[in-house]
């Protein structure tokens, strides 16, 4: 084959694979909206489940997995931006350093229903918190833990050295240059750990079932150490035990079309908080 | 007002600098030159200590800066940088308005109110010739400037602390032609109020700017005298054949 043609044939298959890939992604998405806007109503986003959770809404479930976003994002956000910020900005290239990356990238890899057990014997039984929003939000941080720490590291290392030696060489400390100069650089990049994180918690099942999710509670958690209902736990219930799963289906493909639109619409205020605030200093003209 | 007596530095076990003695008066533009690699820029980077960033270090030898041990163990580095300004290589102005890259300096080291700041910041754009050409847009991203003026930037920015010396690392080399002249005239502007050092590749321009040349060589520091004497009448041969191009 020559160049022109073997390039040709190259194009051609990489662009069917594309294509494939989207199709399948729409397909999905087209499925869960066909199947779930039919119950999609007002009532369905703002009442509790009724008759079995095969009517009502499912407003319980949406305020508990808003809440244990928030409380996971609470925890994971601090922690894993601080933890960035010490094994890039001080921490050096010691064996120490490259030994946290190592177990950083492993506590990424370990799968979420141990995170589920870890946080069910670490937050629920030792430290006594009970099924509760603390325990599930602590418990999905930790799972997130891995995502915010690395996006960060990534988002300090594009972050111009000159910079760095340009503040220290005005007299600014350390902590200065990091807070003033090197942050606000970053800022941008590490929303996007933000918002890998915040898909990824939301959308989690098996680290909620032990810690904080309740099969059926349709009041709403007054404290940290209630427990709630949340999308993703109440689909699978609603979909393999149910008291009538077939009944129970289109409030299924509900469930999972809110729980998408939820993660959707955090990308997008993500994604324009991230424009905003790197065109705020970068005005390409 | 700075002065050098017997530096060794090393980079882990490399020897970078060799005994270095010189000494630079108040006022004057000191410049060094020599081939890659030479040394000239490490010795530059001891006098307001940005070799502590690197890891592995060693330096004997004392360095003065206005009679005071600046390795002394009582000095604070952020202090000594307030004393000693840079300027380097490539412009690096940060990612913030062109009124708050010269504001940073002392809003970091705590220095006067909101007006005073106001002031400093004035003075040091027309002090660093940029006033006229950005008066109107300080709110604007440092970005937008051109790399000359960017670089003129970063001049205000290191004279807004009110330093008494100025190190520039190579200053116009990433720059064209106009805005390397206008640099350079710059340095003739400063030197009034300022003791500079500047490192630079071109010959040239150390000649042009400079009172002293240093030329450094391997870690040695080769031929230290007059700019005029250096250029025109060389002592050692090694200075004579680098500044006629006969090698680096």
């Amino acid at each position: 084959m020559n160049k022109e043609s073997s390039q040709r044939t190259a194009f051609i298959i990489f662009r069917i694979l594309g294509i494939i890939v989207v199709s399948i992604l729409l397909w999905i998405l087209g499925f869960i909206i066909y199947n779930g806007m039919g119950v999609i109503s007002w009532e369905f986003l703002t009442a509790a489940p009724a008759e079995g959770m095969t009517a009502g809404g499912i407003f319980p479930a949406i305020v508990g997995t808003l809440c244990l976003v928030a409380g996971s994002m609470i925890f994971a956000f601090p922690v894993g931006v601080m933890s960035a910020i010490y094994t890039n900005e001080y921490a050096g290239n010691g064996w120490i350093v490259k030994f946290i990356r190592v177990m950083t990238n492993n506590l990424g890899s370990i799968p979420s229903i141990v995170f589920g057990l870890f946080g069910m014997s670490l937050f629920v039984n030792t430290l006594g918190f009970g099924d509760s929003i603390l325990a599930g939000s602590l418990t999905l941080g930790l799972l997130a833990l891995p995502i915010v720490i690395r996006t960060t590291e990534e988002a300090l290392k594009a972050v111009p050295s000159s910079y760095r030696t340009g503040s220290r060489a005005l007299g600014a400390s350390k902590l200065q240059t990091i807070s003033r100069v090197i942050l606000p650089a970053a800022f941008p990049n590490i929303t996007t750990g933000l918002i890998l994180s915040i898909g990824r918690v939301s959308g989690e099942t098996a680290p909620i079932l032990f810690t904080v999710a309740a099969y059926f509670l349709p009041k709403l958690p007054t404290g940290i150490f209630d427990q709630v209902m949340a999308l993703p736990y109440h689909l699978y219930v609603i979909a393999t035990s149910g008291t009538d799963i077939e009944a129970s289906r289109p409030v299924a493909y509900g469930t999972a079309l809110v729980l998408i639109a939820i993660v959707l619409l955090m990308n997008l205020l993500a994604a324009f908080l991230r424009r905003h605030f790197s065109n705020k200093w970068r005005a390409e003209r | 007002m700075i002065e050098a007596k017997n530096i060794d530095f090393y980079y882990g076990s490399f020897h970078a600098l060799k005994n270095i003695s010189m000494t630079m008066e108040a006022h004057t533009v000191t410049a060094f030159i020599g081939p890659s690699g030479c040394g000239k820029s490490t010795f530059l980077r001891l006098f307001n200590r940005m070799n502590d960033l690197i890891d592995g270090i060693r330096l004997t030898g004392e360095c003065l800066v206005q009679g005071a041990n600046i390795y002394g163990k009582s000095v604070q580095v952020d202090e000594l940088r307030k004393t000693v300004g840079m300027v380097f290589q490539k412009p690096n102005p940060f990612p913030k308005s062109i009124f708050e890259n010269v504001a940073y300096g002392l809003r970091v080291n705590n220095l006067g109110d909101k007006k005073f700041i106001a002031q400093q910041v004035e003075e040091s754009l027309i002090a660093a010739a940029l006033w006229d050409e950005v008066k109107d847009k300080l709110k604007k991203s440092a970005f937008e400037l051109s790399g000359g003026q960017q670089q003129r930037l970063c001049i205000a920015r290191a004279l807004a602390v009110s330093p008494a010396v100025l190190l520039m690392d190579e200053p116009a080399s990433a720059l064209d032609p106009i805005s390397t002249s206008k640099i350079e005239e710059l340095i003739h502007q400063l030197k009034k109020d300022y003791t500079i050092v500047i490192v630079t590749h071109n010959m040239q321009q150390a000649a042009r700017v400079s009172d002293k040349t240093g030329f450094f060589m391997l870690g040695e520091l080769v031929e230290f005298s007059e700019t005029k004497k250096m250029f025109l009448n060389p002592e050692k041969k090694q200075t004579q054949n680098y500044i006629t191009g006969r090698f680096g």
